[in-house]
């Protein structure tokens, strides 16, 4: 099969460079097959998981997450996506949802931050982590990006997520914005959007977590971030960092004012 | 047990348009996993639907219905407060019924 | 190794159960190992008592030009004909050509959607089987390709 598929994509490109109207029919192909894909999406599956969560007690202290506060409120589950990442004042931190989700994992539940931040994604807690922060995305669906930059620490984090955006190192000396600085770029047939900017509604921060058909997952941006990484070939970082926190703010901010589609479905 | 499925039903006209997402891995027998085994098939065999208690679907699908099934479907003459059940069962024997009511 | 005569009486043993419990229409709602292990749509066809497959403007199979992932290809099988006892999807080059079988019963459209894994670029097919026995079928390409690294 790899054979035929590197057959395959020789003779697209080959196709492609020879005729750049071929290069708009495929990617008005591609376009079709991603809209076909829209009504019914598998993210249904773990957002109705996480809806049940979050009411349901568990952990050591056998409680729910119902007081838990995401930046809006203890309980306030709607709007507080778009609003994410943010400076709390009760950790005296900037975090994004994945984090929040763990602190109030810990605080109201009991469960271990640190030994659910070390579980794999796809195991164990993180399964329930994922579910929960696609609900969380469903209930800001169509909602604007509104991060506060208000708080110093918020704009530290958005400076020190520009720097990591830049950053550039690993084996191949490669940068987020080795691929994502520039507009009109792609790999294969994936456009590449530019996150220096705002790359409109639905693009980039505002489409994770999504569900990805080609493994059949549901990613949050933590395992976004991390696959980044694991793509650029730089030392994985550590679930709801500072650095990963930091580039969500970045990235968020670059967003502002357009609007989240997610939970979406990506190839 | 396995999953709920995610089953919306919409009446428009004289019939209603049954939309299903289903839990359901759907592996289909050819893959290997990391030791070289092969991973065995356990996929949905069999799916059956029914419209006010009277069955009105039988389907039989195959290991190469993607993961997460989805399904469309409509069935004549289901309005609206009617109610639906969908059922699968796979290949191990597991199964799972799910209802909804036609909005 | 489960022989195909054992499988067919086992078929029709369920089928019977069925049949008297007052569903006829059910008849057929045991697994058809014969038709998911056919490996050509003719094949799978005559596993669910179809004749020769011949094209028809009657029936039609929806699906993407390009599909970005082969993991999942959203196909539709349907037809306004009356008459007709199953609908079938079908991916040409997969190892098994037969995705899914729906009976079409006078309660719903024969008119089904659903999502298949497709092994590499290939002709889809809708078929349907009529009452009598005749197999029409629609045909398009869906090319399969792979995108990028992510996103």
């Amino acid at each position: 099969m790899k054979h035929s598929i590197s057959v395959l994509l020789a003779a697209g490109l080959m196709t492609l460079s020879l005729n750049g109207l071929a290069q708009k029919t495929a990617s008005q192909g591609i376009d079709e097959y991603r809209a076909m894909l829209q009504d019914g999406n598998p993210a249904d599956l773990f957002e109705a998981k996480g809806e049940a969560l979050w009411t349901q007690k568990r952990g050591p202290k056998n409680a729910s997450l119902e007081k838990c506060d995401l930046g809006k409120g203890p309980g306030v589950f709607k709007g507080v996506f778009v609003e994410l990442p943010k400076y709390f004042a009760d950790t005296g931190r900037v975090q994004d949802m994945e984090s929040r989700l763990l602190t109030c994992m810990e605080t109201l539940q009991g469960f271990n931050a640190a030994e659910i931040a070390k579980t794999a994604f796809g195991r164990g807690e993180q399964v329930n982590m994922t579910a929960l922060a696609t609900w969380l995305a469903a209930e800001s669906k169509g909602m604007k990006f509104n991060l506060s930059q208000a708080n110093q620490a918020e704009k530290t984090f958005y400076e020190v997520g520009k720097r990591l955006f830049f950053q550039r190192g690993g084996p191949h000396d490669f940068a987020c914005a080795s691929c994502h600085a520039e507009d009109g770029k792609r790999i294969r047939l994936q456009d590449l959007p530019n996150l220096t900017k705002n790359p409109g509604d639905g693009v980039g921060f505002a489409a994770w977590p999504a569900y990805r058909v080609s493994n059949g997952q549901m990613w949050g941006m933590q395992q976004r971030l991390n696959d980044c990484y694991r793509q650029q070939r730089f030392p994985y970082p550590s679930f709801a960092s500072d650095a990963t926190i930091a580039l969500g703010v970045y990235l968020g901010v670059n967003s502002q004012g357009s609007a989240s589609i997610a939970p979406a479905i990506k190839r | 047990m396995a999953d709920p499925m995610r089953i919306r039903a919409q009446a428009a006209g004289d019939k209603a348009t049954i939309r299903v997402l289903m839990s359901h891995e759907m592996e289909s027998g050819q893959r290997k996993d990391a030791a070289g085994k092969t991973v065995p098939a356990w996929f949905i065999q069999e799916v059956t639907a029914t419209h006010n208690g009277k069955p009105v679907l039988s389907a039989e699908w195959g290991p190469a219905v993607s993961k997460n099934p989805f399904l469309q479907f409509a069935v004549k003459g289901a309005k609206a407060g009617d109610k639906i059940t969908v059922t699968w069962k796979d290949n191990k024997g597991d199964t799972r019924t799910d209802e909804a009511t036609v909005s | 190794m489960q022989t195909r005569r054992k499988t067919i009486q086992q078929s029709m043993v369920v089928a019977g159960l069925l049949a008297s419990a007052g569903f006829p229409q059910f008849a057929h709602a045991a697994f058809n190992k014969a038709g998911f292990d056919a490996k050509s749509v003719q094949d799978a066809v005559k596993a669910y008592g179809g004749g020769s497959i011949a094209e028809s403007k009657d029936v039609t199979i929806t699906g993407p030009d390009i599909a970005e992932n082969g993991a999942v290809v959203p196909l539709g099988a349907s037809t306004a004909l009356t008459g007709v006892k199953h609908m079938l999807v079908l991916v040409e080059k997969n190892p098994s050509a037969l995705v899914a079988m729906f009976h079409v019963s006078d309660a719903v459209d024969a008119n089904f959607l659903t999502r298949a894994k497709m092994g590499q670029s290939s002709d889809v097919y809708a078929v349907a089987i009529m009452a009598d026995g005749k197999a029409l079928f629609a045909k398009k390409e869906v090319k399969v390709t792979l995108g990028g690294c992510g996103g």
